[in-house]
């Protein structure tokens, strides 16, 4: 009897233990992973003489004001339109592009395929600094300075790689057959890979369009160098220009920096396992 | 276009790709290597060709020589930082989330947030931080006693670097994380069963078990980390700006001052060269270390 | 409906021959199988045959045109594969129109004329209460049907099929079996039939090619190749029990398989047996008796495994003084032994097949 009681108080602190160790270990890795956004969150609420004094760590009166500036009296709304144009664009020709080279590595008898592979990965490790000064250079030949479309087509040239490598193994994944039922029953290539592959890889195409919008919304050094004025920055080029007249406008900063990362925080939350599988793509298995 | 053959579909289908490639991605490399055979210098109107002489000066020059030092160190100090931290992530994580349970996904979008967030943003955020007077990292460490005065760690040639540092493996550790992660929930959990029974204790099953069968993908996520971290540039651009007197001038940093604020199109693009040479050179020896992976995917 | 020719087909990937050369008629309208253990080249010859692979050399007829050349779709045949292929993201409906579909501006079909030859071949193969379903909503059996249906829609002239059985169940193959054989009775189009299972290649086909390693072994109608196998090889692969092969040789008017005897008839020329011989015998004409009785040609042996048949028992059956030779024979009904057992075994008067053991081929009688 009293054994059994015992062995009921035993397991009680057990799962006590457990559960104090799960709530443990979400803290201390969230406090490591949030606490730094946290804080720039505090701080975008604060009075601007609340700013310059330590303590006390959370104000006692809370203002909106720095996020009315940094939406309607600073380059940051502008930028933000200019990033999703940017991002949307690169996104789309990207994967359009990409899916069809995918499609041609998957599937059709061209020769070198390892050989094409490795050289469409190899630029995805260029360093972009090495080929910013020739870019810049083409980009004015072009007229195309200092306009989103130079910013956008870039993007979508750097995300390339990324994108044909998890489409060619998400081409792969889908059976072999369908494709050759589409061929006897009369399609094209083209058409095989619009009617059939196009719909079934719909997950896969998700995962690289989220992974290369981020990566074109975040991007800083293309976005920096090819553009010039207002009308064409990007928001990581705009945060990072931040005009300050005398002294630096934290709580301004603190304010556009989460406006800007909201949009893809959002999407992260969001789609974290599409994002997650796409990440890990190719390194888990294999 | 009907009567295509199959195979004249492929070249077809990948042609778009390879011209894009071809005119954003390789063109300018070898229009990179081809300017770095030149002295160019637009304000001054100087354009003209001096074959390796940019090279020979990169030999001898010692702000050169100081950004690959920098590079290095940074490189070294933040990856190792990142593995270490970002398997101890997983591994905690790992048992989160090996009940199901909702815990799983909390996890996963904390560790997913500092992967989201833009460079350019996760400086400010650490520059507002690393603010000598009102920053919250020096008034942290003020109450808790470690330091006694405030440090200027942007200012302060010996801190910056370190500071740096710090803010790339909070932006980065995620995704080492959730690589190591994903190889962690993938290991045959018979494997452990087995190890259990033959009467290993919990040491010895991460050294001979785990570490072994993740090694392919700690190998992975020491590629794509190095890649990236060679590559620095936003992260400490913004941050540092390079300063204070260089001390945190990493090679990218340098080679975009050279060509976009002194404007020497020619010494430059010879900076790029180099720095495309010393990451081509790690590319090829990161795919001669990685063909397995590449044979079984073609 | 076609005639379809290989004319010295050959296939190579890299250094191995898959296929050396094949040259074989397929005659209008007939259902032709091909048969041979997994790894002979008959896939691959089917793909060549859709036009999904090139060959290295040789040509293939449809009627006498060359279209080796073609693309798949341009050949206007229909594949039915091994795992059905259907397009998961599109109703049975949408498979079954798809072939349509695809080429309408070839065939001037407008919409309401596909909705009418999709209800048409629904119909027959009554699949007509599953038009709005998906094909993961459909058991095996009617994903099949649903294949066969795409295949049927555009009324090919060839129509090839892989393995389109192997993935059901042995009930519901038995009867889509048959209802292969129904719906080539009523359509008459060429098939083309390829499978690893020699009892359906048997059962099914109006001629069918014995393949081994690339090569054809023996092309002919199933009575002809259960009654007169052309080699060792054919002789070995198609039947169930497998054929007893002995090694034997001729004493004087018998021939010997260790301690197996068989006297043979004086009309064949017994000059054609002094080589060493290979002896064939089908297990149905080995009786398995109890040792008790005694025969003049009886041998005995112990059981080492019994597998219940139709009419009576297979037994495999380990000959005595001789240690590996083991013969399969029928036992009838009211025999039933146990494994370890003594048996007799004694061969019937059936035919006996001959081969020469260095060629494998078959020796025919004079």
């Amino acid at each position: 009897m009293s054994e059994a009681m015992d062995g009921r108080r035993h397991d009680k602190v057990r799962t006590l233990r457990q559960i104090s160790l799960k709530v443990g270990i979400v803290l201390s890795v969230g406090l490591f992973c949030l606490g730094p956004i946290l804080w720039q969150a505090v701080t975008s609420v604060k009075l601007d003489q609340d700013l310059v004094r330590i303590p006390p760590i959370f104000p006692e009166q809370l203002t909106l004001s720095h996020y009315e500036r940094v939406l309607f009296g600073s380059p940051i709304a502008q930028s933000l339109m200019n990033s999703l144009v940017v991002a949307a664009s690169a996104t789309v020709i990207s994967i359009v592009v990409g899916t069809f080279c995918a499609f041609a590595l998957a599937r059709l008898p061209i020769a070198g395929k390892p050989i094409i592979l490795g050289l469409v990965l190899s630029t995805s490790m260029f360093p972009p600094i090495a080929v910013i000064s020739p870019l810049y250079l083409l980009m004015r030949e072009l007229g195309l300075r200092d306009t989103l479309m130079a910013v956008g087509l870039t993007h979508a040239v750097y995300s390339l790689p990324l994108a044909v490598w998890l489409l060619t193994s998400f081409f792969r994944q889908l059976p072999a057959e369908l494709y050759y039922a589409a061929r006897v029953d009369g399609c094209t290539p083209l058409r095989a890979l619009l009617t059939i592959f196009f719909p079934l890889a719909r997950p896969g195409l998700a995962v690289a369009a989220l992974l290369v919008f981020i990566f074109s919304w975040n991007e800083f050094m293309f976005a920096l160098t090819l553009t010039a004025s207002d009308s064409a920055r990007t928001a990581p080029v705009a945060i990072a220009l931040f005009p300050g007249l005398y002294e630096i406008p934290w709580g301004d900063i603190a304010a556009a920096s989460l406006v800007v990362t909201l949009p893809v925080g959002a999407l992260a939350i969001l789609f974290q396992r599409h994002i997650v599988a796409g990440l890990t793509a190719g390194s888990v298995k294999g | 276009m009907s009567h295509l053959s199959e195979r004249a579909w492929g070249y077809l289908l990948a042609a778009p790709a390879f011209v894009l490639l071809g005119f954003v991605a390789l063109a300018p490399i070898g229009a990179a290597v081809w300017l770095s055979l030149y002295r160019r210098m637009p304000v001054f109107g100087i354009d003209e060709f001096i074959g390796a002489a940019n090279y020979v000066q990169l030999w001898s020059d010692d702000r050169f020589w100081a950004a690959c030092r920098v590079t290095l160190y940074f490189t070294t100090l933040s990856i190792t930082a990142e593995l270490v931290l970002g398997f101890g992530m997983a591994l905690l994580l790992d048992r989160l989330t090996s009940q199901p349970g909702r815990s799983s996904q909390w996890g996963q979008v904390m560790i997913l947030l500092p992967w989201a967030v833009p460079t350019v943003v996760s400086a400010q955020i650490w520059l507002w931080l690393y603010q000598p007077d009102y920053g919250l990292l020096n008034y942290l460490l003020l109450q808790v006693g470690l330091i006694n005065a405030p440090i200027d760690w942007l200012a302060d040639p010996d801190w910056a670097i370190h500071a740096a540092v710090v803010m790339d493996v909070w932006k980065t550790t995620p995704f080492a994380a959730l690589l190591l992660l994903a190889g962690l929930k993938a290991l045959p959990q018979d494997l452990y069963a087995a190890a259990k029974v033959d009467g290993a204790g919990p040491w010895e099953r991460f050294r001979r078990i785990t570490l072994p069968l993740l090694m392919p993908i700690i190998v992975i996520v020491l590629v794509f980390r190095t890649m990236d971290a060679v590559r620095v540039f936003d992260a400490v651009f913004v941050l540092t700006g390079g300063g204070p007197g260089n001390t945190t001038e990493t090679l990218s940093i340098y080679a975009y001052k050279t060509l976009f604020q002194t404007l020497q199109f020619g010494y430059g693009s010879a900076l790029a060269t180099a720095m495309f040479i010393i990451v081509a050179g790690l590319t090829a020896l990161y795919l001669f270390l990685l063909r397995r992976h590449f044979e079984d995917g073609v | 409906m076609a005639e379809v020719r290989l004319d010295h087909l050959s296939k190579r990937y890299g250094t191995t021959h898959v296929l050396p050369d094949v040259t074989l008629t397929i005659n209008e309208g007939e259902l032709f199988a091909i048969v041979g253990p997994s790894g002979c080249g008959k896939s691959t010859l089917l793909n060549l045959l859709a036009g999904l692979d090139q060959p290295t050399s040789g040509r293939i007829l449809f009627d006498g045109d060359d279209v080796t050349g073609l693309e798949p779709r341009e050949r206007d045949i229909a594949l039915v594969f091994q795992s059905y292929a259907l397009y998961p993201h599109m109703t049975v409906r949408g498979n079954l129109a798809f072939p349509l579909e695809v080429t309408k501006r070839r065939h001037g079909f407008d919409r309401r004329r596909i909705e009418e030859e999709v209800q048409k071949v629904a119909g027959f193969l009554g699949l007509g209460p599953l038009l709005d379903r998906k094909p993961r909503e459909l058991s095996g059996g009617q994903r099949q049907r649903v294949a066969l249906g795409r295949a049927l829609i555009r009324k090919p002239r060839v129509f090839l099929m892989d393995e389109p059985l192997s993935n059901l169940d042995a009930k519901l193959r038995g009867a889509m079996r048959a209802e292969l054989r129904r719906l080539h009775e009523e359509l008459k189009i060429t098939t083309i039939y390829v499978t690893h299972d020699q009892t359906e290649a048997m059962t099914l086909a109006d001629r069918l090619v014995v393949f081994n390693r690339g090569e054809v072994q023996q092309i002919d109608h199933p009575h002809e190749i259960y009654a007169r196998p052309a080699n060792v090889f054919v002789a070995g692969f198609m039947g169930y029990p497998p054929m007893n092969l002995l090694d034997a040789h001729r004493e004087n008017q018998t021939l010997q398989a260790g301690p197996l005897g068989l006297p043979f008839s004086e009309t064949r020329s017994s000059h054609l047996l002094d080589q060493p011989l290979t002896m064939g015998i089908r297990p149905e004409a080995v009786a398995i008796t109890p040792t008790a009785v005694t025969g003049e040609e009886t041998v005995s042996g112990v059981v080492r495994l019994v597998e219940p048949a139709g009419a009576g028992m297979w037994v495999t059956v380990d000959l005595h003084d001789a240690q590996d030779i083991t013969v399969i024979g029928l036992a009838e009904v009211d025999f039933v032994p146990n494994v370890g057992d003594m048996v007799s075994v004694s061969v019937g008067r059936s035919p006996v097949h001959l081969f020469d053991r260095a060629t494998g081929q078959r020796i025919h009688s004079a």
